[in-house]
């Protein structure tokens, strides 16, 4: 019987060509449109996680407060001893320790002088630990246009934009005008070994790379950070993993550290580590289920007037916090929007696209009225009829849905590979957000199956709506119907 | 019994002369007390930061507001910084990058080290009288010590503090506590003059402590005076860039 109403379709091209087309175009479309914004968006928090926030990162609970000033008076101590508990505590992340600082980049002429000056945003990443996956996430080797990797503590990478404002080249030395960790000035000599492009707008504009060791040398930071940031070892940015482990971390380790703190009222013990080694190992092992009720329904971010109490005399002020990516950069109201305005644009490009599937079966079905009065005249029943009709429609929206798909997973993958250039209208942007110049698109599992929704089911029920009115007509009726 | 009247007369004259000083003379006395042509200071900063206290060690030579050269010597990482000031310009060297740079005059208002100070608090020496007009606002006692209570008003335009309220020991004609206003009213800083003893003739104390109002949490700077010298010739080479790098 399908073999019979296959060949029938193959044979008889107005019945099978249209349809099919129309159904390869739609899903491919659906597939790609999903795919796309799945992988924009993506693109667009892995950026500011990359640049700037990580999917979560630590820092003092003073240094949150200020941290639009850099005061890095406020860093992490013992940064290697707190990545080593973040890592045991939660495995699925990788941690590493960032240093950010502004400042001034200074060049030199031939006699040493000024030749030129300007503003820098210096980020001391970690390029040498074997473990570090920063020039990986960074996609330094991809956007790297001359020159090499940092090598030794005081390499730098530069921008093209800061390199072009200084006109500096590689093998230049450059001096870095900036403030200690005491914020006493500081001089440092950086020697540029590259020259990067991240393709991310005006972000980088006035941007230097530099190893942390290099950063902490400059900045008299040793063994310190201004931030540690921690990645999904995925690198996909799961917000509601984040947001639940920001919880976890602030409700339990970092107010056991914070009271430990307060407690010993010494100043000798305004550090994570003298905080963590002073709970038992009973103590620690009982942490992460002491959330009680009352505490996880996030007051401690709705209560801000118990950060205006931070007093210098307060040893907890350097007690640990966990800022997940939607607490940064105010982005929570960003994330809850894209995930509901993803889910509804999606949501209506399948309603509108079920919608002309469904018409495109329904006109197909009346356009064979006469057909349908000819078999019945020959004796075919009004319930075989209808179940060929269903069948052929079920043939020609699996074939379509399966060619569609294959079409649109191939587009979604060629331009997740490829990604389509939006240069010229994000370098216009003035926007202090993080956006890439370059969208992703992302191959995610649910693009395998979303294509059949509209491919099978709406041509499916399309094609019963146009057959249910052979119940209702009469045989003489479809007879006329042939005449005309 | 003529003797004693005539003594008693003439202190009640002297006495009444020195408790009502007019406002220029008291700026008069202090200039008499803190300026010099010159002058060469061995002191270091205890700069009490947020987190720890640090102890930095400087030797200056200042020149009336103008010239002033400053090389740090301790601790070891900013021992060998030497900082030149000519007029509105400032270079400082490092050993450490081995080059002169030239910072913008705008840091002369900037914390040095990290302290409460300023680079002009500490370099400049310039008499008040010649920069401020001062009211007496009255008397006070404070710590069982007579203190006048003056305010000053810029006279000149670009002054780091342009108001200033101090209170003034009588004994000492000295402002023991000082009020640094900027032109809105906003309070800057507060600074107040411990250890006085009598140096060369005059009165000057061994210890500033310094607070800058608008750092969130200041805990203050001290600067302690161990050396001082006044009106010492000072030769011109001193404030020249090449002496940076020697």
């Amino acid at each position: 019987m399908i073999k019979f109403l296959a060949k029938g379709l193959i044979r008889d091209r107005s019945r099978s060509l249209f349809p099919l087309l129309t159904i390869i175009i739609t899903v491919t479309l659906v597939i790609f449109g999903i795919g796309f914004m799945e992988g924009a968006m993506n693109n667009f928090l892995q950026s500011t996680a990359v640049i700037s926030s990580g999917h979560v990162k630590v820092v003092t609970k003073a240094y949150e407060k200020e941290s639009s000033q850099l005061p890095n008076d406020l860093a992490l101590f013992e940064t290697n001893k707190i990545i080593q508990n973040l890592s045991d505590l939660y495995p699925n992340y990788f941690w590493t320790p960032r240093i950010t600082f502004g400042g001034l980049l200074d060049t030199p002429n031939e006699d040493g002088d000024t030749k030129e000056q300007g503003p820098v945003f210096g980020i001391g990443i970690d390029f040498h630990s074997k473990t570090s996956r920063q020039i990986e996430i960074w996609e330094l080797e991809k956007y790297l246009l001359h020159g090499n990797l940092p090598k030794n503590t005081n390499d730098a990478l530069i921008s093209t934009k800061l390199a072009k404002q200084l006109s500096v080249n590689v093998g230049s030395t450059v001096t870095l005008i900036s403030t200690t960790m005491d914020n006493a000035f500081t001089t440092y000599n950086f020697e540029i070994t590259g020259i990067f492009n991240l393709n991310k707008g005006q972000v980088d504009r006035q941007m230097m790379l530099v190893d942390i060791s290099g950063a902490r040398q400059a900045l008299g930071m040793e063994g310190a950070a201004s931030e540690i940031l921690g990645y999904h070892q995925s690198l996909y940015y799961n917000d509601n993993e984040a947001t639940s482990m920001r919880n976890d971390f602030n409700l339990t380790i970092s107010d056991s550290i914070t009271k430990v703190l307060r407690d010993e009222a010494s100043y000798d013990a305004l550090s994570y580590m003298n905080g963590w080694n002073m709970i038992s190992d009973i103590e620690k092992r009982k942490l992460p289920r002491q959330r009680t009720d009352a505490l996880s329904d996030n007051q401690m971010y709705d209560n801000n007037e118990d950060w205006e109490d931070l007093s210098v005399e307060d040893p907890a002020i350097y007690a640990p916090t966990m800022i997940a990516l939607r607490d940064a950069s105010q982005l929570a109201s960003m994330v809850d929007f894209s995930n509901v305005a993803m889910g509804v644009m999606a949501g209506i490009f399948l309603v509108i696209v079920t919608i002309v599937l469904w018409n495109m079966g329904l006109m197909n079905g009346l356009r064979r009225y006469g057909e349908f009065g000819l078999r019945l005249a020959i004796g075919e029943s009004k319930s075989q009829v209808y179940r060929s009709m269903i069948i052929e429609a079920l043939l020609i929206g699996f074939v379509g849905t399966l060619l569609g798909t294959i079409l649109g997973v191939s587009l979604t993958y060629y331009v997740q590979e490829n990604g389509i250039d939006y240069s010229e209208a994000i370098n216009q942007m003035s926007s202090d957000m993080v956006l890439p110049n370059v969208f992703y698109a992302k191959v995610t599992s649910e693009l395998y199956y979303i294509g059949f929704i509209p491919g099978v089911l709406a041509t499916v029920l399309g094609a019963m709506l146009a057959g249910f009115a052979i119940y209702k007509r009469e045989m003489s009726q479809l007879f006329k119907e042939l005449e005309s | 019994m003529k003797n004693c009247l005539i003594i008693f007369f003439l202190s009640s004259f002297l006495f009444t002369q020195s408790d009502q000083m007019s406002a220029n003379d008291i700026m008069k006395a202090i200039d008499k007390n803190l300026n010099a042509d010159s002058r060469v200071i061995t002191s270091k900063m205890v700069i009490k930061g947020r987190r720890n206290s640090r102890t930095i060690e400087s030797k200056n030579w200042i020149v009336g507001t103008e010239l002033a050269f400053t090389e740090y010597l301790s601790p070891p990482r900013e021992a060998g910084t030497k900082m030149l000031k000519i007029g509105e310009k400032l270079y400082t060297y490092s050993p450490q990058t081995d080059r002169v740079i030239q910072i913008s005059g705008h840091m002369l208002r900037q914390s040095v080290m990290g302290s409460d100070m300023s680079y002009n608090d500490m370099m400049e020496d310039r008499p008040i009288e010649q920069l401020y007009k001062a009211t007496l606002e009255g008397s006070i006692k404070i710590d069982d010590r007579d203190h006048y209570i003056i305010t000053l008003e810029a006279k000149v335009k670009g002054l780091s503090y342009p108001k200033r309220k101090s209170w003034v020991d009588k004994e000492y004609l000295l402002p023991t506590k000082e009020e640094l206003y900027a032109k809105s009213g906003k309070l800057l800083k507060t600074a107040s003059l411990h250890e006085i003893k009598k140096i060369d003739g005059r009165w000057f104390p061994s210890k500033f402590i310094y607070r800058d109002e608008l750092k969130r949490n200041s805990r203050g700077t001290e600067w302690i005076i161990n050396d001082i010298q006044f009106n010492k010739k000072i030769p011109d080479s001193r404030f020249s860039k090449a002496l940076l790098r020697k």
